[in-house]
């Protein structure tokens, strides 16, 4: 059954939690697919063999069996199983698992019509202060507030999401405006991004980016690699709130971070440094 | 909606014959995609699905099948019609005013709806179109308890009437959150209140004056406590009029009648306590997501029963095929599909994935198009002899459903396609942007073409339903040989009173192949 969602477009997961995931949804899959098989098939012998041309007279009474009861309580069975069995766990491991911030690799997500801002704690791994009256569009548009403790090494891209692979992740997810939605979708991760609201989204990624590329290879995809979509309407621009999602292996996300470092020592401002602001 | 389907299949291209509408370029922008697709919702669903299955079905169905003269207050209905009346004129004209129409998504939620622009227009339409659902319900009820005809005990009442009794119930219960809220959300934009407006918000590049404090998920508890029982008010009377149609054209009694009453009624129920599945990514914690996901699944069971019911009941019977049967038979495996898709929807870590992806679209599309939209084809055809005294034409009708039943699959099928890949619902582009839809892509344009076809299935049913008017075949009282009370009346039914008989009720709804009967079809005023 997988591989029949995966034929009609489920893309390759690329998470732990997204196996689970997939999980309950082929369970759910299957449930239909037999209900559905056995309703159709009922319903097609039904029409032909009862047919007002072939069958004159009506029977008062029609079926007798109590196969329906027994259809229902398996109904009742299978679902009873999705919901013990798959959901509740994938739910107590989404919102009681949380992972302590440092435990994994911390990253806020700001979203905003119509761009996410990733801010990342620095070397000391915990963040500055944030202040709405500090936002500047332009400059600052997480409104960090440079000279608050722990904000000196704290650095920010647009649209531009960088994790390691097989190290758990935690996102704290807000948004500066509207309600958005922060949606990898080969990581089946979706949360809503809610206004006043700092909501914790964790998970771990299975594979690189480089890895996933070649898992689309001879692909309408090939070459298009992973990235962050907006799945809740947030205005005009909704549908190109776009990000960009680089999973990397362990030392290329280190050196991805020396990196930033180096750009937010070179440009000594909250410039955002992931190339743009190299000429001045 | 042939609009939007354009601008999926062929982004930012040159809309043929209607582009004038969108500017001098002729193409869609992306704020006016928004508008349409918050408009299409609401119209479709308080517009039209609401007015006709409970508005026009039910105010002129159930008093006849209960044999009473009239509905119980007809200044009521009055109100409640030009209520809904005052309430459609301000959601049409708000295409036409400065502001535009609303854009927020037919859910509304805040603050994007607090932001964007023409969404005064669609609250203070909505106050009004709410009124009118909560007087016309309110009449219902009192209708069918006080003035059922000598001998119609609850027992021996169509299925029709208790889905239109029981859809009554939600809508007044439902109701009355939604105007409240609806109130609320009109004082946050026009007197600066905050109840869904939290504090430290920028907009647009500047802090947003606003006292704050509020809570945007309030919003979404108080419209979802309406809207979903709205989606049972939408499906109840569609089964309903299946009900009547499957019985009457396999010539059998309705399989598993008292199964399917108490189902109604449960489904009615339930249907107050599943709301926040539509809000599982909200950041709900263990304890509420357990707890509307079982319920979802506990709602899924008693759907099960009536769908189940009346796949039973084609066994056995003398099955004639005309266009109101073909419409109601197709019915049964389009809900199919559209109830049982919804299963992973309701289960929360399914829905992870597939929440707000097209997958949705294509769920409750299939419950509403050629769920609910196929019942009220399947209706018009079934009592219009009852309401003109002329038949529609059997073959402009079978020219009607067969394409509409083929283009209507491929309008919707492809959703669960697309949503199974993950793109998102409300893309102007369709998805063009993103790389996870590059596979499934391709569909866009299939499905477009499809909605032109399905467009253009409909130009059969307008013709004939105009024409039928005029030239139809003549009915007498009973052309379809029924059993249920309306078809005692005079076919049109009497101006005032409805009946030329005294209507007194012997027996069940679906007396058909009664053994030893005189007919094939015993009606209920039939004295033994």
């Amino acid at each position: 059954m997988l591989g029949l969602l995966q034929h009609f477009g489920l893309p390759v997961n690329a998470s732990i939690q997204g196996e689970h995931i997939d999980n309950a949804n082929v369970l759910m899959h299957w449930l239909m697919l037999i209900l559905f098989i056995g309703w159709g098939a009922f319903f097609i012998i039904s029409l032909v063999r009862f047919r007002a041309s072939k069958n004159k007279t009506s029977d008062y009474t029609g079926v007798k069996s109590h196969i329906s009861s027994l259809l229902e309580a398996a109904v009742a069975i299978i679902e009873i199983i999705a919901l013990f069995g798959f959901s509740y766990p994938v739910w107590a491991y989404r919102v009681n698992e949380v992972p302590d911030t440092r435990d994994a690799e911390n990253i806020r997500v700001v979203a905003q019509q119509f761009a996410w801002n990733i801010h990342y704690p620095g070397k000391d791994g915990l963040f500055g202060t944030t202040r709405s009256d500090l936002v500047d569009e332009q400059e600052n548009p997480i409104g960090l507030d440079r000279g608050s403790p722990n904000a000196s090494d704290d650095f920010f891209t647009i649209n531009q999401l960088h994790i390691p692979a097989h190290k758990k992740i935690r996102i704290d997810l807000t948004t500066k405006d509207v309600i958005h939605n922060f949606k990898l979708p080969e990581l089946r991760v979706s949360q809503d991004a809610i206004p006043g609201m700092v909501i914790p989204v964790h998970f771990e990624a299975t594979m690189t980016s480089e890895e996933f590329l070649e898992t689309v290879k001879g692909t309408p995809r090939e070459g298009k690699g992973l990235e962050i979509s907006c799945a809740q309407l947030c205005g005009l621009g909704h549908y190109r709130m776009k990000g960009f999602l680089t999973i990397h292996d362990q030392d290329g996300y280190r050196v991805w971070l020396d990196e930033e470092a180096e750009y937010l020592l070179e440009s000594g401002d909250d410039e955002d440094d992931w190339g743009d602001d190299e000429d001045w | 909606m042939m609009v939007m389907r354009w601008q999926l299949a062929y982004p930012e291209t040159v809309i043929p014959f209607l582009g004038y509408l969108f500017g001098e370029a002729g193409i869609m922008l992306p704020e006016q995609y928004n508008s349409l697709g918050a408009m299409h919702g609401t119209i479709m669903i308080f517009l039209g699905v609401v007015p006709l299955a409970v508005g026009a079905f039910g105010n002129y169905v159930v008093p006849l099948q209960i044999g009473a003269p009239d509905m119980a207050f007809p200044k009521l209905n009055a109100a409640s019609y030009w209520s809904y009346f005052v309430g459609g004129v301000i959601m049409v004209a708000s295409f036409f005013m400065p502001e535009g129409a609303a854009r927020s998504g037919w859910t509304s939620y805040p603050p994007l709806s607090i932001f964007e622009s023409g969404q005064t227009m669609w609250l203070i339409g909505m106050v009004f179109l709410i009124t009118s659902s909560l007087l016309g319900s309110m009449n219902f009820i009192t209708t069918i308890i006080q003035l059922r005809a000598p001998g119609l005990t609850w027992m021996r009442l169509p299925i029709f009437v208790w889905a239109q009794f029981v859809s009554s119930f939600l809508l007044v219960l439902a109701f009355p959150p939604l105007e409240a809220a609806a109130i609320l959300q009109l004082m946050d934009r026009i007197a600066s209140t905050s109840f869904f407006m939290p504090s430290g918000l920028v907009y647009a590049g500047a802090p947003v004056d606003v006292s704050g404090y509020g809570s945007p998920l309030l919003w979404q508890h108080l419209f979802w406590f309406l809207a979903h029982p709205e989606v049972y008010v939408l499906i109840l009377p569609a089964m309903g009029i299946v009900g009547e149609i499957l019985a009457n054209n396999t010539r059998k009694p309705i399989w598993g009648y008292k199964s399917i009453v108490f189902a109604l009624v449960i489904l009615g129920f339930l249907s107050f306590i599943v709301w926040a599945h539509h809000m599982f990514l909200t950041g709900m914690g263990q304890v509420m997501s357990s707890f509307f996901q079982t319920t979802t699944m506990i709602i899924s069971i008693p759907s099960v029963i009536i769908l189940t019911a009346y796949f039973m009941s084609l066994w056995g019977g003398s099955i004639r095929f005309n266009t109101p049967m073909l419409f109601a038979l197709a019915f049964l495996p389009m809900f199919g599909i559209g109830g049982l898709t919804g299963l992973p929807l309701g289960l929360a870590a399914a829905d992870i994935y597939l929440h707000d992806t097209y997958y949705v679209i294509g769920h409750f599309h299939y419950v509403v198009a050629p769920g609910t939209l196929f019942a009220l084809f399947a209706g018009i055809y079934y009592w219009f002899p009852k309401i003109t005294g002329r038949k529609m034409n059997e073959a402009l009708g079978k020219l009607h459903f067969w394409p509409s039943l083929i283009f209507m699959n491929g309008v919707f099928m492809p959703m669960f396609i697309q949503g199974l890949a993950g793109v998102s619902r409300r893309l102007y582009d369709g998805g063009e942007m993103y790389a996870h839809a590059s596979d499934v892509l391709q569909w866009n344009e299939f499905m477009s073409i499809s909605a032109f076809c399905l467009g253009a299935a409909q130009i059969p049913f307008i013709i004939n339903f105009f024409m039928s008017i005029f030239v139809g075949e003549k009915a007498d009282r009973n052309p379809w040989k029924s059993t249920t009370v309306e078809w005692a009346a005079p076919s049109p039914p009497i101006g005032h009173g409805n009946f030329d008989t005294k209507i007194i009720v012997h027996r069940e709804a679906y007396e058909y192949g009664v053994p030893d009967a005189k007919n094939d079809f015993t009606p209920q005023t039939e004295e033994t």
